[in-house]
């Protein structure tokens, strides 16, 4: 069988079990549909919180994304995975015990105000569309790369799809389509993970081989790959694998600041706090962070594994080869655009960190202009005219493969079976699907519950509260796939800021809120508004606007850190000069931290 | 009465909370990234030290942390629990 016919078969299997399960656990109330009826089980939850959480860009680009930068590469590593810690120490036992619906819902009762319900409602709705049009993005490209469709038409399909199990299920038809989803995206991650390191050390656990020696005794043998790494990088002018701090970019302070801002941004992040209203109780939600982070952690630990002998291996095979030579998944990859060759006629490819470099991708490039470019070039090696197009795309930033090879071509580089590849294909379009669902369902409890029946409209019944909940979901797909098909320029941009309005809204209001008593709602609110004002300026003017990272030289990605404290300080300052919250608030205090009897949203919690 | 059984309870909640949280700044900011440089000059089998905190040995130590504050606190919700059922014996007047 074909790749493609694999791969049809995979997809299509998948997406039937995805739609049986919806069709399983449709719902008839706001409960079931916003909060799965407060009844998964810890470790289901953390399974679905995994799939929620690790996006297109987990699965696909970040293994790619540690491979070009090494040890820096670990940001991501810690930062993504850190953040659960803050997130099950610091909020997550208490917003069960609050035990309402969504986040808005604690942000506008603990500081009794509908300004801060309406800030926050504004920061979820922003915060998730930015994420969701890059994930319906991500739908078209694992479509359009396996299967040769046209990437709109893949849009299409994952809009459908994710309309019917989201209208049907709410949050209980995504609670348990994640929960299959997150085993579809770890087989199809592991599996070339494992056959690769077994391929090139010996051992069956990246984890143990990524710190192994080399078997292959040509290219190395006893040697340990990550040494072979650093020294291969040496000789071709890259900086070192291992070695801290070894770019500018990338010094000390930023790179801790970038940990830290995706830390606190994970932690205050939206579609991840809502999971935790899922789980019956306290104790399950504590239960349910730790399998989450546990899930979480099985691709987290792998994927710099799949980075360094991708990494080695892409750069082993490739180096030196005659055209003839190169490996089959070289041309196969060509035609993508992902890696390209320009020789310099010699007719050996030569991939280093200098101008005789001749890997490049296409990028963001036009794929007219670059054949013309490829054209161009080649009349220049025929010496026929044409001219030597290297300079040209070294100046536009496209030297180098493209780093999503890194993940997608793993099982060809591995060897593996025409299956694996089109396993790899269901597994983005769970990690892609899984992600958007969670995110579309926190625009529509955002707006159908916090927005609509919060404040425009107390008096809904329960049919009609989920008559809007279900609208607007069916419009947030529609609008998330408008996004997919149109892609704003700027996702690459939108995301670092969606990490820093989470780091700079969510967080320290959430924080405040439960430990402390004093801070009420003119700090709590000034503190968002100084908070949102300072990273949106700073992360606009530095990315749109050619501002310098005049703060000390922070990255635009890590200045939610910078937020995060201002939004503290400037509400921590405010609390002497105002009254502290009123009896009824101290009570909700009360009761959030006091495990037992019941919760302030009114439903009971056993013990 | 009550009252201090709450506070009681609070108080070690806090206490588990900053302990854990200490041994969560250390491990990443502190063994992953400050003392990276540092700890890259150490070998374990193939991996510098530092390098391994910043990509492995974190990741591993945020798991481990989680599952000890769940099962500490877990613990200390039953105690929490147990001593409230007491008070409210001893206050039926058994």
């Amino acid at each position: 069988m074909s790749v493609s016919a694999w791969t049809y078969l995979f997809v299509g299997l998948s997406f039937s079990l995805y739609l049986g399960i919806a069709w399983r656990s449709r719902v008839r109330d706001t409960r079931g549909f916003f909060v799965a009826g407060r009844g998964v089980p810890a470790m289901a939850n953390g399974m679905a919180t995994a799939a929620d959480w690790m996006s297109a860009a987990s699965f696909i680009s970040m293994a790619g994304l540690i491979s070009m930068m090494g040890y820096s590469g670990g940001v991501y590593l810690m930062g993504w995975t850190g953040g659960y810690v803050l997130l099950a120490l610091l909020l997550a036992p208490y917003l069960r015990k609050f035990g309402k619906f969504t986040v808005p819902d604690f942000i506008g009762d603990r500081y009794d105000s509908d300004l801060a319900r309406v800030v926050a409602v504004l920061c979820a709705v922003f915060i998730s569309f930015v994420y969701v049009a890059g994930q319906m993005r991500g739908v078209g490209v694992v479509f359009s790369r396996f299967l040769e469709v046209d990437i709109n038409v893949g849009v299409f399909i994952g809009m459908a799809i994710v309309f019917v199990y989201a209208t049907l299920g709410g949050m209980k038809g995504i609670t348990w389509t994640q929960v299959a989803q997150y085993w579809v995206l770890i087989t199809a991650f592991l599996v070339p993970a494992i056959a690769i390191s077994i391929r090139l050390t010996g051992h069956p656990l990246p984890q143990v081989g990524m710190g192994a020696e080399l078997l292959d005794s040509a290219s190395g043998g006893g040697v340990y790959l990550l040494d072979k790494l650093n020294q291969v990088h040496a000789d071709l002018g890259f900086a070192s694998y291992t070695d801290a701090f070894a770019s500018q970019r990338w010094n000390r302070l930023n790179v801790g600041l970038t940990a830290l801002a995706l830390m606190v941004g994970t932690a205050g992040l939206p579609h991840v706090l809502v999971r935790f209203y899922t789980v019956k109780n306290v104790k399950a939600a504590r239960w349910s962070a730790f399998w989450a982070l546990f899930f979480i952690s099985m691709l987290y630990l792998t994927a710099p594994a799949t980075a360094a002998f991708a990494r080695y291996y892409m750069i082993d095979s490739l180096q030196g080869q005659s055209r003839q030579e190169l490996p089959a998944w070289f041309e196969s990859w060509e035609q993508t655009g992902l890696i390209a060759w320009f020789d310099d006629g010699d007719n050996r490819l030569r991939y280093s960190a200098g101008d005789d470099n001749e890997v490049f991708r296409s990028g963001s490039m036009a794929a007219a202009r670059m054949q013309a470019l490829a054209t161009s070039h080649q009349r220049w090696l025929d010496g026929a005219g044409g001219e030597d197009v290297r300079p040209e795309l070294r100046e536009a930033g496209l030297s180098g493969p493209d780093r999503d090879i890194i993940v997608l071509a793993t099982p060809e580089m591995a060897g593996l079976s025409a299956w694996i590849i089109a396993l790899m294909a269901a597994g983005g379009l769970a990690a892609a699907l899984s992600t958007a669902s969670g995110l579309l369902l926190v625009v529509s409890s955002s707006v159908a519950h916090d927005l609509y029946y919060r404040i425009i409209n107390p008096q809904a019944s329960e049919a009609r509260r989920l008559a809007v909940g279900r609208a607007t979901i069916g419009l947030a797909v529609v609008v998330a796939g408008i996004f997919g098909i149109y892609p704003p320029g700027f996702v690459a941009e939108v995301v670092a800021f969606a990490f820093g309005l989470a780091a700079a809204s969510f967080f320290p209001a959430l924080v405040m809120g439960i430990f402390s008593r004093r801070v009420g709602t003119v700090p709590a609110v000034s503190g968002m508004v100084v908070g949102i004002g300072f990273t949106a300026a700073y992360i606009i003017g530095n990315r749109f606007f050619g501002m310098p990272a005049w703060c000390f030289g922070i990255s635009a990605q890590a200045i939610g850190s910078v937020g995060m404290l201002l939004n503290f300080a400037a509400a921590l300052l405010l609390v002497p000069f105002c009254k502290p919250p009123g009896p009824t608030v101290q009570r909700l205090i009360d009761r959030i931290r006091e495990p037992e009897g019941s919760s302030p949203g009114g439903a009971l919690s056993p013990s | 009465m009550k009252d201090s059984i709450a506070a009681r309870y609070w108080r070690t909640n806090l206490k588990i909370m900053a302990v854990l949280l200490l041994i969560w700044a250390v491990a990443s900011f502190g063994l992953g990234i400050i003392g990276a440089p540092a700890l890259n000059e150490i070998r374990l089998g193939g991996f510098p030290l530092g390098f391994w905190f910043a990509q492995q040995g974190s990741i591993i130590v945020f798991v481990l942390l989680i599952a000890v504050y769940a099962a500490l606190m877990n613990r200390v919700d039953d105690r929490h629990h147990r001593e409230l059922q007491e008070e409210r014996n001893g206050g039926a007047g058994k």
